[in-house]
């Protein structure tokens, strides 16, 4: 069962852990976001934030842990391969539909345009109707500022652009949290700002976003609460004042005191 | 040159053409249906169908056309021959035909490469595409039918218009097991006035003619997709 405060969480992690192999990527990392937090997630690469990230909507399997989107926990059972497997596909499935995931290297499907990218799983997965879709995707593209560049394929945007559709793709999905992989570190470091102010316009609204980050400022600026994973483990977490501020953790102060 | 014998056979010869594009569009389409699931599961498993695809392929492709299609017509034809049910049946009239057994092994055999195109063409589309289908909460068949096969048809056009080629100018083999088709003509022309070349000449040009075609339809195709290559 899970408890009346768990059930109002929009996530919740509990001991995640992940092998790839012999090698153990997360040792337990635990992680609960309320409705509008702003959860960032820093660390040095081969901390295993992506990979917690990726955990969340099931891109890669956990080898143990729980996690609950909305208060619905996935159920899960062992499979051969020694991690843990939804056992509901159409659960799964459901539960994805919430998380609008944007992905590092942005993945836009490149045989559409960016009005059918934004389209494509409303009409397919949530069945609305495609006049309705169309009108809500224009909406997005305006907000993200690509109204113009709607009847383009990807390649032909510029990596920023690209990045700001595959945001809109999400938003598209009407998801209960945004999980955002490395959003900008992709990119040119001119482009980087228009991701960003795109990012904080989202948290600004009150989303709920979980996300996976190298901008130190921008995580500073932005959440409601950081986290520093170091090894698979957490080993500093808090409100932003504090992590960048005061960390009481040696390698987490020289982590965000560092060039990042 | 004699041409004197064009007027007589023409009919013959239009009806020719018309069972060469037939032959070549169905056993086309049924050849490249199966090669999508043909390819598909080598790059999905299980590894069982994997290995039973892989081995089909490597026997589509590595033995005669021609010799599978005389074991189609004389070997397959013979034995179900032997089924007195079956040559009752409605279905004999087809069955009977060397024009079935023509498409049935230009399908099967165009399934063993185009399975092998396939396979690569499902390995070319980028991972994170389809990671993006699932995460968005798209079934396995969902983000087949709406990504990875569109994604992987559109990466092999190219190839794919060139096998419709080699497929269209295997066609007159189907002439062997008794089908009249565009070469088959050519060749009823021959026995019937021993006049070899000027028929040869004219159905080669035919074959040109239906190359240039489908060159320009796969060109046609190929400008719908965007690419900055």
């Amino acid at each position: 069962m899970l408890s009346s405060q768990t059930a109002n969480m929009a996530v919740v992690v509990d001991d995640l852990h992940k092998s790839f192999g012999p090698l153990e990527v997360l040792k337990g990392v635990s992680l609960e976001a309320r409705q509008g937090d702003v959860v960032s997630m820093i660390g040095a690469s081969g901390s295993g934030k992506s990979t917690f990230l990726r955990c969340i909507n099931f891109l890669e399997m956990p080898t143990r842990g729980r996690i609950i989107v909305t208060g619905e926990e996935v159920a899960l059972k062992p499979a051969k391969d020694g991690d843990l497997h939804p056992t509901d596909k159409r659960q799964l499935e459901r539960v994805r539909t919430r998380l609008g995931m944007v992905f590092q290297s942005f993945n836009l499907w490149q045989h559409m345009t960016v009005l059918q990218n934004v389209m494509e799983a409303p009409v397919h997965v949530l069945k609305v109707p495609k006049a309705e879709a169309r009108a809500r995707a224009e909406a997005l593209l305006q907000k993200v500022g690509l109204y113009e560049k709607r009847d383009q394929y990807p390649a032909f945007l510029s990596g920023g652009q690209q990045q700001r559709a595959a945001i809109a793709r999400a938003l598209a999905m009407e998801p209960k949290v945004m999980l955002f992989d490395e959003p900008p570190s992709a990119l040119d470091p001119e482009l980087v700002g228009e991701v960003l102010k795109v990012i904080r316009g989202l948290a600004d609204e009150g989303r709920t976003m979980i996300l996976v980050t190298h901008e130190m400022k921008f995580a500073r600026d932005v959440s409601s609460h950081v986290i520093y994973l170091h090894k698979g483990v957490i080993e500093e977490e808090g409100p932003p004042k504090q992590v960048f501020g005061s960390p009481r953790s040696e390698r987490c102060k020289q982590f965000v005191s560092g060039i990042h | 040159m004699d041409w004197s014998w064009l007027p007589k056979y023409l009919p013959m010869l239009l009806q020719g053409l018309s069972i060469t594009i037939q032959i070549l569009v169905i056993s086309m389409v049924l050849g490249l249906t199966l090669a999508v699931p043909i390819g598909l599961v080598q790059v999905t498993g299980p590894k069982w169908l994997s290995r039973i695809a892989q081995a089909y392929c490597t026997v589509m492709r590595g033995t005669p056309l021609l010799i599978q299609l005389y074991l189609f017509y004389y070997g397959v034809g013979s034995i179900l021959a032997t089924f007195p049910e079956l040559r009752q049946s409605i279905f004999w009239p087809i069955l009977r035909e060397g024009y079935f057994y023509a498409i049935l092994a230009f399908a099967l055999n165009e399934a063993g490469y185009a399975g092998e195109i396939m396979r690569g063409a499902f390995l070319s589309v980028p991972k994170g595409e389809l990671e993006a289908a699932r995460a968005f909460g798209m079934t396995p068949f969902q983000v087949l039918r709406r990504v990875w096969l569109p994604r992987a048809l559109r990466n092999v056009l190219p190839t794919l218009g060139g096998e419709t080629i080699l497929t269209l100018k295997s066609t007159p083999l189907a002439a062997l097991v008794t089908v009249v088709d565009l070469f088959g003509a050519a060749d009823r022309v021959r026995q019937e006035t021993y006049i070899i070349y000027p028929p040869l000449l004219l159905v080669m040009a035919i074959y040109m003619i239906l190359t240039f075609i489908i060159t320009r339809a796969f060109a046609v195709v190929e400008k719908q997709i965007p690419s900055r290559r």
